[in-house]
């Protein structure tokens, strides 16, 4: 079940999803690239192996709950969503235009398959809560997913509920935190100071897993790019959804990870490919139909 | 004569028996809100959100969205300016069956001054598309909107004064969104005034009958939705419309009376309420008197207005 070649259908659809992104937001001329291309590959992970979602059926009261708490990374859950059945991959062309039910940042009241609009950061969480605190109370067996951002993790709403999952030994609870050290303008280096990226992680320096760990959440580290440890954790967190302790997923990730030119490049955050850039991006995702 | 925070309590209480879906998330203020009543009576279904705000918003939609109708229990201005933007992004946009408990509306908050005080929360719930923003005056009227919102399907932001205020209505009442309802006739002047200041102005408006001052009294507990022809037909009637509100005159009940007068039958507009500034801690009666709330000072600026 956990040999390499398991996960070969899972990084084949990371990579068209990774192109349908960066394809699509050239398409509507405006979207963000870097955030999805970091969470691209635990979200194929969640809709494709992890969660248990009937796309015909997006209201299954059984179904596990996903909230994409950064919200600017939306084209990245539409194309999953799209590869999954969600919606007919060619609606993928009406993103961020008007009437389209793929707004810039996910819309609930538009999209079924949505759970909760999200978009001004630090929210997410919160409504994850109230899913897994409710499924207690009636009994659901169901997992709630909730990806944030690590400079969404600035945010104070989310440590509102950092401090009260684990009060209600929310098990059925997990954050995945899409840990790419970019946001959008960030701290600039210092001179002759020397970072992965060409600025400053906005968590630097603090260990988060220790306080996560003594807020009272269990923590699982991983690359987020590495389908063998990915799938594992997931299934872990799911697993553990009957015990008294909420899950949080240190995900380390490469802001815009998959091409060469976009890979920890602060602005990739939201850009436009040009035409070479999509050719040069068709052929290192193995996209032969790709038609550019 | 009952406190609207104990009719807060209380009917959630009834509520509680009756529908198991109804569940109360507390910012950490439920002996002054009174939903401390709940949690004695349903333990199980109190659910302590600590002194966190936002996060209690962002819950009880999640709760919402597994067919729980949760009710929020904090002060008004921890709502309408700590969590709005969760209200307007994870309730309002969504439309997200979440029912606003906005406890120590308005001026009278029991000597905690400014910065407990929250004379803008008409005005920013009102500029909030899908959302249903209602102000009861007495202890009846506070329990049939309560009862009303647990049953409405949608956003509703309930706006409870502390204390209690004479009674107006009785058992007979039904509350009907966006009606209007008459308190006094009157062809002088007509006040048209929401919440238990609509209480004051009712007892304004006999004082000003001693002195040969016609005044009618029209009650808004609906500022959204409101019924628009109601509110044009009672203002045709008299020389002088006055709104009075225990709020800011930017935006609340005056915003929206000038906006439905000045579209469908141009008149004058005075508005009385909090001029621009803020409140201090001070027992309720220094409060009305000194913004000029109060029965005997309404009926000396309206007696000053109409001579």
């Amino acid at each position: 079940m956990t040999s390499t070649t398991d996960y070969q259908e899972l990084e084949a659809l990371a990579r068209k999803g990774r192109w349908l992104a960066i394809s699509t937001v050239a398409g509507s001329g405006a979207g963000h690239v870097g955030g999805p291309f970091s969470a691209m590959d635990i979200m194929v992970a969640l809709y494709f192996r992890v969660m248990k979602v009937r796309p015909e059926e997006p209201k299954w009261p059984e179904r596990d709950r996903f909230i994409l708490s950064k919200g600017h990374s939306s084209i990245g859950q539409y194309v999953v969503m799209a590869l999954r059945g969600f919606l007919p991959v060619e609606e993928l062309k009406t993103f961020d235009k008007g009437g389209s039910r793929l707004q810039g940042h996910p819309d609930v009241t538009k999209l079924p398959g949505l759970e909760t609009s999200t978009g001004s950061l630090g929210q997410g969480l919160s409504v994850g809560l109230g899913f897994a605190l409710g499924a207690r109370m009636r009994g659901q067996k169901f997992h709630t997913f909730v990806m944030m951002g690590d400079g969404e993790l600035q945010e104070g709403m989310i440590w509102e509920a950092l401090h009260i999952a684990p009060r209600y030994k929310l098990g059925n609870l997990t954050a995945i935190l899409d840990w790419n050290g970019l946001q959008q303008f960030g701290w600039v280096l210092a001179i002759n100071e020397q970072h992965r990226g060409d600025r400053r992680d906005p968590w630097s320096g603090i260990d988060l897993r220790g306080t996560f760990e003594k807020l009272g959440w269990r923590c699982l580290e991983i690359n987020g790019h590495d389908f063998s440890q990915i799938v594992p954790a997931l299934e872990s967190a799911k697993a553990s959804g009957d015990s008294d302790q909420p899950t949080m997923i240190i995900a380390h990730t490469i802001k815009g990870k998959g091409v060469h030119f976009t890979e920890g490049k602060h602005e990739w955050h939201s850009k436009v490919a040009t035409k070479e850039e999509l050719k040069i991006v068709a052929a290192q995702l193995g996209i032969v139909e790709a038609g550019v | 004569m009952k406190a609207l925070r104990d009719v807060f309590g209380d009917t959630l209480v009834s509520l509680g028996s009756t529908n198991p879906d109804v569940v109360v998330l507390d910012a950490d203020l439920a002996n002054s809100t009174k939903a401390d009543k709940f949690a004695m009576a349903y333990p199980a279904r109190f659910l302590q959100m600590g002194i966190a705000e936002q996060n209690c918003v962002g819950v009880a939609v999640g709760l919402a969205s597994l067919g729980f109708v949760p009710w929020l229990s904090s002060f008004t201005v921890f709502f309408t300016h700590r969590a709005i933007d969760p209200i307007r992004m994870l309730v309002a946009q969504t439309q997200a069956n979440v029912k606003i408990g906005a406890a120590y509306a308005g001026l009278m908050t029991g000597l905690t001054g400014k910065t407990h005080q929250d004379v803008q929360d008409l005005a920013i719930m009102r500029a909030m598309p899908d959302m249903t923003v209602l102000a009861p005056a007495d202890a009846i009227e506070g329990e049939a909107i309560i009862r009303w919102a647990t049953e409405y399907e949608g956003p509703v932001f309930v706006r409870l004064a502390r204390d209690a205020s004479a009674d107006v209505f009785d058992q007979e009442y039904r509350f009907v969104p966006g009606r209007t309802i008459s308190l006094k006739e009157g062809g002088d002047v007509l006040l048209i005034s929401t919440g238990p200041q609509s209480v004051r102005c009712l007892q304004a408006a006999e004082l000003l009958q001693g002195q040969g001052i016609s005044a009618g009294v029209l009650h808004v507990p609906s500022i959204k939705p409101v019924n628009k022809e109601e509110i044009v037909k009672a203002a045709e009637k008299v020389k002088l419309v006055v709104t009075v509100e225990e709020h800011s005159i930017y935006g609340g009940l005056g915003g929206l009376v000038a906006e439905i007068l000045s579209e469908a039958s141009p008149r004058r507009v005075i508005r009385f309420g909090i001029e621009d500034r803020w409140g201090e801690s001070a027992p309720n009666d220094y409060l009305l008197d000194a913004f000029r709330m109060s029965p005997a000072r309404l009926g000396e600026r309206i007696q000053k207005l109409v001579a």
